[in-house]
Order: structure tokens, then sequence, then C-alpha cells
């Protein structure tokens, strides 16, 4: 059975990355931090509509995630792109879209917004639960030192529950990546819409779609590593073994002072 | 460099003492309710200038309740409190107490000091950041300022040397010293202590109870609710016993330990001094 893998044309797609190929690759990777830039965005204004006093704001955040958690993210990109130009009567998604110093591709818009749009649902959720695992007294703290509830979000819970909220964000981020090639669909080239073609000339879908596998596979595993990276620093500033840049320097360069003190 | 020497009475503000108003608590019939418990059932207690009021009671007496309520964090259901002749919490609007602003909530905290019974110190900041953090980003002082007088009120208890360490590496009592110097920072016109030294270990104690004795000495305000009967003998100028939602006796602390009146006062006191 191996014996039939043209091996030549798996090698070829792994390790001699043409130019249009390498374009699709950088399509790829911009619109999953796009998107999950957008996501993250998305989620935080719609964690903190949850907790907000007026009613109006904590029922459009549930009807947001009800919305987008509970219908398919392909129906998702398709209404985005091809159904609000129709529902708002106008261009609203353009062939192109300027942003003054560089241009995008309409497609390529409409995807980020439809994965962005998606990913704030899921952001949502895990951005309440970092925010509602930091103890109440933190709020109170805040507040009794006369910071108003935004200000104390912004200095004080946040940036605690910000050591909840990584792993997971890390997570949906792998997912995300995986997730651009919905975005062949609608005719955006990134990764996959490169393999669709090659695979359209040359009719060979073992060794083409299995090297686009090993590309998703390598962004994947470069990205988790990145992530066990960062979680193992926010753990150690969690065990309260952090040192401040004055004491690191203190025991870089004074090891006996440092000896002395810890005694 | 150790930077807490130079600290005298300058370092606590017993600011405005020619104001015209000497009283700085005027708390007058506070109710509050959790659903059906009636926590407090008309509280009333005036607290002066520079005086040290220290608030005793048994737990779920509504003590920490009421302190809590003095700067807001809880609203109240009945009554008014004033602190420096301002209405805390709420504005009169024909006649009736309406919620104030979360803005004029925040300012009217500025002048209240809160140091909690678990600290609740930021963990993701220095002992300098966490006091420096509320002069700078509320009353918005310079940083170079703020750090030159949170450099002072770490000297002030006793921890100019942990000036860059993280909560997490500090001991309970060191932590709560934190704490206090961060509640100093904002200037404040009165110090709340709920049950501060109630989370320490034993031996802890006493080192968080000189501070707040230091500060009793230079002029502070201060509502102190604690179950350390030693202290409120030695610098409360007034002691209150709570129970069951009301203050039930008063007294300076010589005749209040020696012959208390109250029937529960006699039975609480000989409860917890054996």
């Amino acid at each position: 059975m191996l014996a039939t893998v043209d091996w030549h044309t798996v090698w070829e797609r792994l390790f001699h990355p043409d130019h249009v190929f390498l374009r699709a690759l950088w399509t790829t990777v911009y619109i999953s931090v796009a998107a999950q830039a957008l996501g993250v965005v998305l989620g935080l204004i719609a964690a903190l509509m949850r907790m907000s006093r007026v009613a109006p704001l904590r029922w459009l955040s549930g009807i947001y995630v009800l919305a987008f958690r509970g219908t398919p993210l392909l129906v998702q990109i398709f209404f985005v792109y091809y159904g609000i130009n129709l529902l708002f009567g106008f261009s609203l998604i353009p062939t192109t879209v300027s942003f003054g110093f560089f241009t995008m591709d309409g497609a390529v818009f409409g995807g980020i917004l439809a994965l962005g749009l998606n990913e704030g649902a899921y952001m949502r959720e895990i951005i309440r639960a970092g925010i509602d695992s930091i103890d109440k007294g933190q709020m109170e703290a805040a507040g009794s030192l006369g910071m108003t509830h935004g200000l104390a979000m912004r200095r004080i819970v946040l940036p605690q529950a910000a050591r909840v909220i990584v792993p997971p964000l890390g997570n949906e981020f792998n997912a995300m990546i995986k997730n651009t090639s919905l975005l062949f669909i609608i005719g955006v080239y990134e990764m996959f819409a490169d393999a669709d073609v090659h695979y359209s000339t040359t009719f060979q879908p073992v060794e083409i779609f299995g090297a686009v596998a090993v590309w998703y596979l390598l962004l994947t595993t470069i990205w988790t590593m990145i992530q066990a990276a960062i979680e193992r620093k926010l753990a150690v500033s969690e065990r309260g073994e952090e040192l401040s840049f004055r004491e690191r320097m203190l025991q870089a360069w004074t090891p006996v002072q440092a000896w002395a003190r810890a005694r | 460099m150790d930077t807490g020497a130079g600290v005298g009475a300058s370092t606590v503000a017993t600011a405005d003492v020619g104001a015209a108003t000497t009283t700085v608590v005027r708390a007058v019939g506070v109710q509050k309710r959790f659903g059906r418990l009636e926590v407090l059932k008309g509280v009333d207690l005036e607290v002066r200038r520079g005086e040290v009021v220290c608030v005793i009671g048994p737990s779920g007496s509504g003590k920490s309740t009421f302190l809590r309520c003095i700067n807001h964090l809880e609203r109240i259901d009945g009554g008014r409190i004033e602190v420096n002749g301002h209405l805390i919490g709420y504005r009169e609007r024909r006649g009736r107490l309406v919620e104030d602003s979360e803005k004029n909530i925040a300012r009217q905290r500025e002048e209240i000091g809160l140091v909690f019974q678990r600290f609740n110190l930021f963990p993701h900041k220095t002992a300098l950041e966490n006091v420096i953090e509320a002069p700078i980003h509320v009353r918005g002082i310079a940083r170079r300022e703020a750090i030159v007088r949170a450099e002072s009120l770490l000297g002030l208890v006793g921890l100019s040397d942990k000036r860059d360490v993280y909560p997490g590496k500090l001991s309970g009592g060191q932590q709560q010293r934190v704490a206090i110097a961060r509640a100093l920072a904002m200037n404040p016109s009165l110090m709340l202590f709920d049950e501060a030294t109630s989370a320490l270990d034993p031996e802890m104690i006493g080192e968080v109870l000189d501070v707040m004795k230091t500060l009793a000495r230079e002029g502070m305000t201060m509502i102190v609710v604690t179950h350390e009967m030693g202290f409120a003998r030695e610098a409360a100028d007034r002691v209150a016993m709570m129970d069951e939602g009301r203050i039930v006796e008063e007294g300076r602390p010589a005749e209040f330990f020696v012959s208390p009146r109250e029937a529960r006062t006699k039975q609480f006191l000989s409860k917890i001094l054996g």
C-alpha cells in the first residue's frame, strides 16, 4: 500500500514549499492571530456585560453566546460573509477592505470577523470563569481604597484573572489555527485552499492532504511549546516564588548576600 | 536603603484638627438585613476625632457588618451614617435616602482606611506597589512622590526591607502590616480594623497590635473590631459591646472591664477573660 504513495510529492510539499504556499501559510497564521485577538476582545466585552448591573446588557451577552455557541461555525462563516451584506442592504464586506496602509481581501476580512465572533462566545465563558476565580476580597480592598469598579477591574482583578485565563486561551488558539481551514469555502487562500488547488491538478489526496496535515501539526506543536513556556512562567509567580527584578539582580551579583539573607 | 528612619508624627495625617466639627463618625439607628436575617437592629455610635473605639462582642453579633457599613461595603436598610459630616453611600432626595453614584462612594472611601481580617493584599504587586497603587491611580499623585511616602509608611510598620517582596513571600503579620501601610497611604481621616489579628498566628499578633497602638498614640481616629481584650484595655478610649445587632453597652475601658453594667457584657467578658 505504502508503495503506491508518491513520496516525492510529499517530500516536495513538506521541504520545498513554493512561494504561493508560503503566502498561504502566512495567511493562516495571521488570520488565526487576528481572529483570536478579536475573540478575546469580544469575549472580554461580553463577560463585562454579563456582570453588568444593566439587565439589557446581560441579556444581549446571553443571546450572543447562545447564538454563536449553538450554531455550526461553518454556518456562521457563510452567514457573515454572504448574509450580512444582504441583511444590511449594503456592502458591509466589500471585495477588498482597506485599512489605509494595507488592504485585505474581503473574504479574509469576513473570515476573521466570523471566526472572531464565534471565538468571542467561548472566550466570554473563559474570561468570566477567570474573573470569578479571583477572591471577592480583592475587589473590596480596591474599593476601600477609593477605586471605582472599572479601575479595580482593570488594575487589580483582570491582571490576576489573566493567569487563570491563559491556559484555556491557549487551547482555544490551538483550535483556531485548525478552524481557519474552514475559510477555504468562502475563497480565502490559506493552507488548505492551497492544498485543494494542488489536489485538483494532481489527484493525489493522500500526498497533498497528508502534507498539509503535517504543516498544521507543525503550527500547533510550535504553539503548544510556546503555551507551555508561558504557563511555566505563570506557575512560578503563582507559587509566590516570584522575585522582583531588583532581587534577581542582587542574587545574580552577590550570591553571598543572597545566601546570608536566606538564612 | 532603609528609609524608615525619619518616621514621626508627620507620617500619620491627623488632618483638619481645627475643622468645625470634631465628630468623625456619627451612626444613627443603622439597620441591616441579609434576606430574612436582621443583622443590625439600630446601631448608634459616635466617634470623635482622635478617638479609638474598640467594638467587641460574640461572633455573629454584627460588629464586622457594622464596620463594613461605615465605608459602604454593605448597603444599609435603615438609619444613616455620616463620616466627617458627609452622609455615606446615600444622597437625600425629598427626605428619602437614595444610593449615591459610584464615583461619589469611591471618593468617600478615600477618606476611610479599612484593614481586613484576611489582609487582601494584591498578590501580583510587591509590598511597595501595593502601597503606591491607590495614591497614584486614585489620587493622581506623581509616582516618585508616592514612593517616598510609601517608603516612610513601610518604615512606620517596620518593613522597609520588604519593599520589593511579593505578599506570597511575607508572613501573615507582615502582610497585615503592609495592608495597614496601604490604607494609610491614602491619608485617611478614619481607620477601620475588621478583626485585623484574627487570622494571624499567635506570635504575629503582637507585631500588628504594636503598629495599631502606634497609630492610636499618633492621634489617628480608629474603630477597631477585635477579640484582643488586652489591646482594648490598653489603647481604646472607649469600648462598645455589641450583641444581636445592637450596642448594648459603651464605656471607658477602665470602667467597662472592671464593672460592666449589663448582664450580657458580664457574661461575655467572663467567658472571654476566663
